[in-house]
């Protein structure tokens, strides 16, 4: 029998340090858990996070992850999103296109991320950040 | 955290817990360099098993530590990828490409002492 | 006026004014005395909608004494939703209900029925305890409705919910079972893809493939893809990827059967071939599996 209970619907994560990627990873874990995503489905959201989170400390030192249920016409999932007050994505085009592998000095490894989820958006400007969007469904 | 870093015979052993933050994964590169150089080590093994999250920052702190401790004429095994972890790396482009890999600890030891035999 | 707001989601009911300048009173007032009435009539109005669930003919695969029960609970779990105007727990509540109904046989449009007759009961309850105030009723009513069918969604969205989940879950454990990771020998699995791929399917037998490394200790993959006709970029990608993610548990990989269409597609999308392990056919794939594993085996016996 499953367990239903009630999950808390939003976290917020402050990014400011390398602890905070760990932090904001784990709680995206529970989250993806509680809402019952596999275990392997999980991860992907964690590691996504991980990635995500660590662009804003590499690129814009502070920000945020905002991790939300969110409910679909016939599913659960996760959003994911992470901001940034930092000098933005010059050329968004070129950091989509970056090829398969992210090897980390290869930049922001924003193709990979993509694959890891269902849905993902990202604005930038130099002005206002960049927000990322992702968003997992569990299937 | 600290990683303990246990000597068996030629070899060290580095055993990662759940959460590893950047510093203490630069921390723990930096502490296998040296011990490889103070035991004269052949070989280095880097037990993952409870990694639950490998991100893009730890998978090349890995490779460079492979590649630090091969210019000290040593061998680096990583050993314990969970099959989860495994298949989120794959996605996200990250192959460890130079860095040998293992099922478990026993297999990373049976593949260095393989090494060491057939170098030596 | 009837609003009705459905999103299972947003916020408690609104404390909202109803009625002329002489005689407003808020709704949750209004709401307050209808869950009274409701309590102190528990029990003939849940035997009234017992018996209206049996006249209709719904809820036929469960005996007498189980609808009562259920009726009970869903009764006891509407009129608190009704008080506390938050639906998490009735949305809780309703698929546990479906959980535990779903493998019985009940239908959707069973569930739907039985909660829309509550509704109703409980409405003409207060059409006769209200009758000689139209005024009131009409006011009872404005708050009523609106709750009771926010009420009647959640329940049956629920019921919808449970129901595509346990399907989902089903469509899984077949695809599970239909796709098998073979041990043939010490740290040897075989990997036989037949038929069609689709990118889901593709991930199933990666993350089965992974797991089934690591449960059998394998040392050598076989993957053979004879009974493939095609194969779209995607599902190379994955292929692709397996032979990664397995190197990465330890594991060499070989693939067997690759057509010349399969092999040029995986050229495609950028992969250098060379660095594959690949074998004609699955005979041939054993045996270098063996070789690879037996040649070890020949290394230690010239060592010592």
């Amino acid at each position: 029998m499953r367990d239903f209970q009630v999950v808390e619907n939003e976290i917020h994560v402050p990014i400011n340090s390398d602890q905070d990627i760990v932090a904001a990873r784990q709680k995206g874990r529970s989250l993806a858990a509680a809402l019952g995503f596999s275990s392997g489905d999980a991860t992907l959201i964690a590691t996504a996070i991980s990635e995500l989170a660590r662009n804003i400390v590499t690129y814009a030192k502070t920000g945020e992850i905002q991790i939300t249920v969110i409910n679909g016409s016939a599913r659960q999932g996760i959003q994911l999103v992470a901001h940034d007050e930092g000098p933005g994505i010059p050329d968004i085009p070129q950091a989509l296109r970056d090829g398969f592998s992210t090897s980390g000095s290869l930049g922001l490894g924003l193709p990979g991320v993509m694959r890891l989820v269902d849905e993902f958006e990202i604005v930038s400007a130099e002005s206002s950040g960049t927000t990322v969007t992702a968003k997992k469904w569990k299937p | 955290m600290e990683v303990p870093i246990l000597k068996q015979g030629d070899f060290l052993i580095a055993t990662i817990q759940a959460a590893l933050t950047d510093a203490d994964l630069l921390h723990l590169r930096t502490a296998l360099v040296q011990q490889v150089v103070r035991c004269r080590s052949r070989g280095v093994i880097v037990d993952v098993t409870s990694l639950d999250v490998m991100d893009s920052f730890a998978s090349r702190t890995l490779r460079e530590v492979a590649q630090m401790i091969r210019l000290r004429g040593a061998e680096t095994v990583i050993v314990g990828i969970q099959p989860e972890v495994a298949f989120a790396m794959v996605q996200l482009g990250l192959k460890l490409e130079d860095v040998a890999t293992a099922l478990d600890l026993e297999e990373g030891l049976a593949h260095l002492s393989q090494r060491s035999r057939s170098s030596a | 006026m009837t609003r009705i707001d459905t999103s299972p989601d947003s916020a408690q009911v609104q404390d909202e004014y109803i009625g002329t300048a002489e005689n407003t009173r808020p709704a949750s007032v209004l709401l307050r005395e209808l869950v009274a009435h409701l309590r102190d009539n528990r029990t003939q109005l849940r035997e009234e909608w017992a018996r209206r669930i049996t006249e209709a003919k719904l809820l036929t695969a469960m005996t007498k004494d189980e609808i009562f029960a259920e009726a009970t609970s869903v009764y006891d779990n509407y009129v608190e939703a009704l008080e506390t105007g938050t639906f998490e727990a009735l949305q809780a509540y309703a698929r546990n209900l479906s959980e535990r109904i779903i493998p019985r046989g009940v239908e959707t449009h069973e569930v739907v029925g039985i909660v829309l007759l509550l509704r109703d009961v409980l409405a003409r309850s207060l059409f006769a305890k209200y009758q000689t105030d139209f005024t009131k009723l009409n006011r009872i009513l404005d708050a009523y409705e609106p709750a009771a069918n926010r009420i009647a969604n959640t329940v049956a969205v629920g019921f919808v919910q449970e129901r595509e989940r346990i399907i989902r879950e089903q469509q899984e454990a077949i695809r599970e079972l239909s796709t098998p990771v073979l041990q043939v020998r010490e740290r040897l699995l075989i990997l036989p893809i037949i038929g069609v791929i689709d990118p889901h399917r593709a991930r199933q037998l990666t993350e089965q493939l992974l797991r089934g490394i690591r449960t059998n200790r394998a040392k050598v993959v076989v993957i053979d893809i004879t009974g493939v006709a095609a194969m779209d970029a995607t599902v190379a990608n994955h292929l692709v990827q397996t032979v990664e993610a397995s190197r990465l548990l330890g594991a060499t990989v070989i693939v067997t059967g690759l057509s010349p269409e399969i092999a040029q597609t995986i050229v495609n999308i950028g992969v250098d071939l060379g660095k594959m392990n690949t074998v004609g056919d699955l005979q041939g794939g054993i045996e270098q599996a063996e070789r690879l594993l037996g040649y070890k085996v020949v290394q230690f016996a010239e060592g010592s």
